[in-house]
């Protein structure tokens, strides 16, 4: 079997970038499953519509932490509008290639990336509804502090 | 540091047998099936090789067909024998789940011809026990076909026993023994094998030999025609060099036999015992005794395989996942599935195959780049590491 990964593909793989998880994201994603063999989880930190932030982990093989890594690495500042159009061929192209049973790989990165993205702009579309964006949540917040801490006297 | 874990794939060519080849590719190049003096010459040689292994084997030398692979032995056996014996009567084949697909793939042909195909399933321990052939066979089996020692998980068979049902049913016994070599002693008449099958390069011979051991008497159709060679079992030009390495390759592992298995199994269990204490939430698959001291197939739960073995080959270790066949395609391993791992368990696993030169230095630092590999891949995980208690709290 060919499976010669180029030297970038093994860079991205040996030392990924942006692993790890972001707590509180603004947006989150899970794709694939342990049973399939590859599973990566997506975290988004947004700020005026662009990534500030992005992060992953991964259950997977080497391409899998390789294409991930690259991804995160090229849409970080990217708008989400743009990041979500990131078609998976450019990940191939920026690694150099990746053997032919392991392009799916670059498919799964770009659909996490997505379904994270997607989470973000439902979780806004539901503020929105609420009223205006950010003092809503700020009384969200407040209001759960609130709560907790009546329950809390309660339970005393 | 290199070290070379993967010797169930193929082994390091013995320096030995390397020597005992060199002439026979260099000077002694005539074709044993010429009738001048070089030819014959070089007949008698291959006539002496073939006795030699047949005598290490305990097989009737007639029987010995050498052929350019296992795979090529494993097809010949079974298509040629099932094709040149079948009738209304007898016209089912058994073979175990856990075949190397040399075998299952030739089986799966002849259930395209129409014979009928039934599997022998495996324990969970990963054996193929007899009452479950018991429980399969009967007078329309022609012929069965169990490995002496699985490929992935190194579980060893008890073959002599499920010869002897096989024999009560009037029916042949076939087994691939290509691992099996020198774990097991193989007394091919004693223990009741009409076929058997090998390939020098699983214990320190040349690649691109093996040979089919066919019973003297059984009627086989020749899978591969032309010049009749190998009684008309199997054509083609002799292998000379590569026949000699196989029988020398032969010789030197059963006279190595003893000082081999004690040190290969002092290196195996030492790997074993040193993963488990330094890395936390590991299984062996398959049943830890009854295997062959070369073998150890590690479960890690929380990682994928694929990304384990190759961190581990940038750092000069050469393991497998599952086996060499199956990384290819890239589906999980049909054997681990067989003896029950869960789906989600299937993508991570790997096969540490030891062999005659591996050394205690190498399994130290294969131990120390583990846990680094581990921890690595561990850290970044969206799958929590299987803890040890889990598994007891459901016994």
């Amino acid at each position: 079997m060919a499976l010669n990964y180029t030297k970038k593909t093994l860079d991205n793989f040996l030392k990924p970038k942006n692993i790890g998880k972001i707590s509180n994201p603004d947006g989150y994603a899970q794709v694939g499953n342990m049973t399939c063999g590859d599973q990566l989880d997506f975290f988004l930190k947004v700020e005026k519509g662009k990534i500030k932030d992005v992060k992953f982990l991964s259950f997977g093989c080497a391409s899998n932490i390789a294409t991930a890594s690259i991804l995160t690495e090229k849409v970080k500042g990217m708008t989400v509008i743009a990041a979500k159009k990131y078609p998976w061929q450019k990940i191939v192209s920026e690694l150099g290639g990746l053997p032919t049973q392991k392009v799916h790989c670059s498919v799964m990165a770009v659909q996490g990336l997505k379904k994270a993205i997607e989470n973000y702009e439902m979780e806004e579309e539901k503020k929105g509804k609420k009223g205006k964006k950010k003092p809503v949540l700020k009384k969200v917040k407040a209001k759960v502090k609130v709560k907790k801490t009546k329950t809390k006297t309660k339970v005393k | 540091m290199k070290v070379y874990l993967d010797n169930s794939a193929t082994t390091k060519l013995d320096s030995r047998v390397f020597a005992a080849m060199k002439p026979y590719l260099l000077d002694k190049y005539a074709n044993p099936s010429s009738i001048h003096l070089e030819g014959q010459a070089l007949y008698l040689a291959l006539e002496k090789a073939r006795n030699e292994v047949a005598e290490i084997l305990g097989a009737q030398t007639r029987g010995i067909i050498f052929t350019a692979s296992a795979t090529e032995a494993n097809n010949l056996i079974i298509k040629g024998f099932a094709r040149a014996n079948r009738t209304s009567q007898k016209n089912k084949i058994l073979v175990s789940e856990l075949e190397h697909p040399a075998v299952l793939e030739a089986a799966r042909e002849l259930a395209d011809e129409g014979f009928e195909l039934d599997y022998l399933k495996a324990n969970k321990r990963g054996i193929i026990e007899s009452s479950e052939l018991e429980k399969k066979i009967d007078d329309k089996v022609l012929l069965v076909s169990v490995m002496a020692v699985n490929n992935e998980i190194g579980t060893i068979n008890d073959i002599t026993t499920l010869a002897k049902i096989t024999h009560k049913f009037g029916a042949y016994f076939h087994s691939d023994i290509v691992q099996a070599i020198p774990y097991l002693k193989i007394e091919a008449e004693k223990m009741g094998l009409d076929f058997f099958s090998l390939s020098a390069h699983k214990f320190n011979g040349p690649k691109g030999v093996g040979l089919a051991y066919i019973k003297p008497g059984l009627k086989i159709k020749a899978q591969i025609v032309g010049g009749g060679q190998e009684e008309n079992h199997r054509a083609g030009t002799h292998n000379l060099p590569g026949i000699i390495g196989l029988a020398e390759a032969l010789k030197i592992a059963y006279k190595e036999r003893s000082s081999y298995l004690k040190n290969v199994r002092t290196l195996r269990d030492y790997l074993w015992r040193s993963l488990n204490k330094e890395i936390k939430g590991l299984k062996v698959n398959g049943c830890l005794k009854s295997r062959v001291p070369a073998n150890l197939n590690i479960m890690f739960g929380s990682i994928e395989g694929e990304a384990i073995l190759m961190d581990l080959a940038y750092k000069g270790i050469s393991v497998s996942t599952g086996s060499a066949c199956s990384a290819s395609n890239l589906k999980s391993s049909y054997v681990l599935r067989a003896i029950g791992l869960e789906a989600y368990n299937l993508n991570s696993n790997i096969r540490f195959s030891l062999g005659k030169y591996n050394t205690k230095k190498e399994i130290d630092y294969t131990i120390k780049a583990l846990k680094e590999t581990v921890a690595r891949l561990r850290s970044f995980s969206p799958v929590k590491t299987p803890a040890k208690s889990k598994s007891k709290t459901k016994k």
